[in-house]
């Protein structure tokens, strides 16, 4: 017991005398007399083997070759809905959906702009290889290779009409999701994507629980409206649907030629069939071409707009930023603005770094929100302006086609124009196989 | 349709510039992004000097049991009797027991070396990394017991949820050539 209480004289002692707790060493190295004990070494166990990264890689790379045959050969449904769930159980729960083409964008940009990260071959190659096959097939990637797709596309049962409208103001939220998640990503703040991803819970099982909620009301309104996240939120769907537009190869309805029976008019749960347009009445076009006159002007004041908007708003902005946030909290604790302290600026004062030093630090991050916000003000205003172009110029189809943009090559059309029946019956005569 | 697809007209001619500058954009971004010494990848770890020992760490990860486990550095430790890091400071017997150990789950055993001397070791299985001796050991001893990211364990997610959690920013990414920051032993 005297023993304790002398250790107890000693802590408090001890405690006076130190202002800093860590790494002070209050009782010297132990002296081991009548025995010849050894001190260990912690064990140091090394990261996951990297195998598993080339696997992905070349699953990748094989699920994107077939679903582009699939899609684009051989025209089957069931094909494609069966290596969605491999993709789903491979992408989704094997490798709890890490790493994914949909956040990869957030990587390239950060080890672009930002200073010491390296980004991980396999994560460019997950950037890289979606894009690629888009360019020459379309978005086949969506169709059967994105687990995030892939669960959505699941519970889909009741499909509803979302009118033109709301399809396109709804997917401005992902075009400002893609640019914020760059901003956020370059500045070196938060991978937004990750952190707001909906299905990561469900593939792992566990989640915190605003996720999980949002996750659950996403696939709930998707058994409705299809795929809502792909539609209108998703980032990397962004980059796929414009790079889609000019695909080399594309999904058509027809096997060869349509007929105009129209069955398929309300095959697409995802509003991606555009019915056949006569030519540009003439009425239309004077009214079209007087806004066109109007819009095109609107344009580079639409981005000046969005780029100043942008700006202005980056002491907002900037919060993202953990430096920023302990600056300011640094700030008003100084200022005495706030009584008491938070555990992050007892962490800072802790580590004795100069709090001039940390305010630049803060107010170089928040130019660099500045700079950001012009950038990706300019780009929502860019996005604006030229949807409001498009909608003003008449596009003639002939036939029904898949809208380039907007089809997920998820294959539900095929069965409903007669000419893939003709077709699939011309086959299985043909070679007995089908 | 097919024949219009195919034929060399201002449309098509600037699709197919617009392609060719979408791939040739593409390989430019992934060069850019990949210039850098492809040797190292990256792993998360916690800087022992930053980390308060709040219990963040125990709840955030998204392994189920998480994947910061408590370490000891057996260099620095003292093998005290009355080691603060496992027993609770009110503790009336310097005996092993729940009623007097500051470890929920009993991770940390105590072994008698020689007089006065014990040693501290951690039972990962059973550490949850909660940190109640990291803070014990750090506050009245030498600062032995720190929280690490164990690598065996770790899925090195693209964003780790602790990381954001974490107040003080004492989450970062490491070279997977050396993924540990133990303390420094300084004898002094």
């Amino acid at each position: 017991m005297k023993l304790f209480s002398n250790i107890l004289i000693g802590l408090a002692i001890s405690l006076i005398l130190c202002s800093r707790v860590s790494g002070v060493e209050r009782f010297p190295p132990p002296d081991f007399t009548e025995t010849d004990h050894a001190i260990p070494s912690p064990t140091s166990p090394g990261p996951r083997q990297d195998i598993y990264e080339y696997i992905d890689t070349a699953v990748l790379l094989a699920a994107l070759g077939l679903a582009s045959y699939l899609v684009l050969k051989k025209r089957s449904r069931r094909a494609i809905l069966a290596l969605m769930i491999f993709s789903l159980l491979y992408f989704g729960f094997w490798r709890v959906g890490c790493v994914c083409a949909v956040g990869s964008p957030q990587n390239v940009a950060l080890s672009i702009f930002g200073t010491d990260y390296v980004i991980p071959i396999t994560v460019v190659a997950f950037f890289l290889l979606p894009l690629v096959f888009t360019l020459f097939w379309g978005r086949t990637f969506c169709a059967a290779v994105c687990p995030l797709g892939a669960v959505q596309d699941l519970v889909l049962v009741r499909p509803v009409k979302v009118p033109a409208w709301a399809e396109s103001s709804l997917r401005l939220l992902a075009y400002t999701y893609l640019g914020a998640a760059i901003l956020f990503a370059a500045t070196g703040s938060a991978f937004i994507i990750c952190r707001y991803d909906p299905f990561i819970s469900i593939f792992r099982l566990s989640g915190s629980l605003n996720i999980l909620i949002f996750g659950g009301c996403l696939l709930l309104i998707g058994v409705f409206v299809g795929r809502p996240y792909c539609r209108f939120l998703c980032p990397y769907g962004v980059i796929l649907r414009n790079f889609s537009r000019l695909s080399r190869k594309r999904v058509t309805i027809t096997p060869d030629e349509c007929i105009q029976c129209r069955l398929c008019e309300d095959a697409c749960p995802f509003g991606a069939i555009k019915k056949p347009t006569t030519k540009w009445p003439q009425k239309e076009y004077h009214i079209a071409k007087k806004r066109l006159v109007l819009l095109l002007p609107l344009l580079p004041v639409l981005i000046f707009l969005g780029g100043w908007t942008g700006k202005s708003i980056k002491t907002v902005t900037s919060k993202a930023h953990e430096t920023v946030r302990l600056a300011e909290r640094i700030y008003q604790e100084e200022t005495g603005e706030v009584e008491g302290t938070t555990d992050a600026s007892d962490g800072f004062r802790a580590t004795g770094q100069e709090i001039s030093e940390l305010y630049e630090e803060a107010s170089n991050i928040r130019a660099q929100f500045g700079l950001g916000g012009w950038i990706l003000g300019g780009f929502i205003g860019l996005v604006i302006g030229v949807k409001l172009i498009g909608l003003s110029v008449w596009r003639q189809r002939t036939d029904y086609e898949a809208d380039r943009a907007s089809c997920l090559a998820c294959g539900r059309c095929f069965e409903y124009c007669p000419r893939e029946h003709v077709r699939l019956k011309k086959a299985k005569e043909g070679t007995g196989k089908w | 349709m097919a024949k219009d697809e195919k034929s060399v007209n201002r449309r098509n001619f600037l699709r197919d510039g617009l392609w060719g500058g979408c791939l040739a954009a593409l390989g430019i971004v992934a060069g850019a992004s990949a210039r850098r010494n492809r040797k190292k990848e990256l792993v998360w770890q916690i800087d022992p000097y930053k980390c308060i020992a709040c219990d963040r760490c125990a709840t955030f990860c998204v392994l189920e049991d998480s994947a910061v486990k408590c370490v000891q550095l057996y260099d620095i430790c003292g093998y005290c009797d009355f080691c603060p890091g496992y027993f609770e400071l009110g503790a009336t017997v310097l005996e092993a027991g729940a009623e007097n150990e500051l470890c929920p789950t009993g991770a940390i055993k105590r072994t008698f070396i020689e007089d006065p001397y014990y040693e501290y070791d951690i039972d990962e299985t059973l550490c949850t990394g909660c940190a109640k001796c990291v803070k014990g050991c750090a506050a009245f001893g030498n600062g032995s017991l720190f929280l690490q990211v164990r690598h065996d364990r770790c899925l090195n997610c693209n964003e780790c949820s602790i990381a954001v959690a974490c107040p003080t920013g004492a989450f970062k990414r490491v070279g997977a050539d050396e993924p540990y920051l133990l303390k420094k032993v300084d004898h002094a």
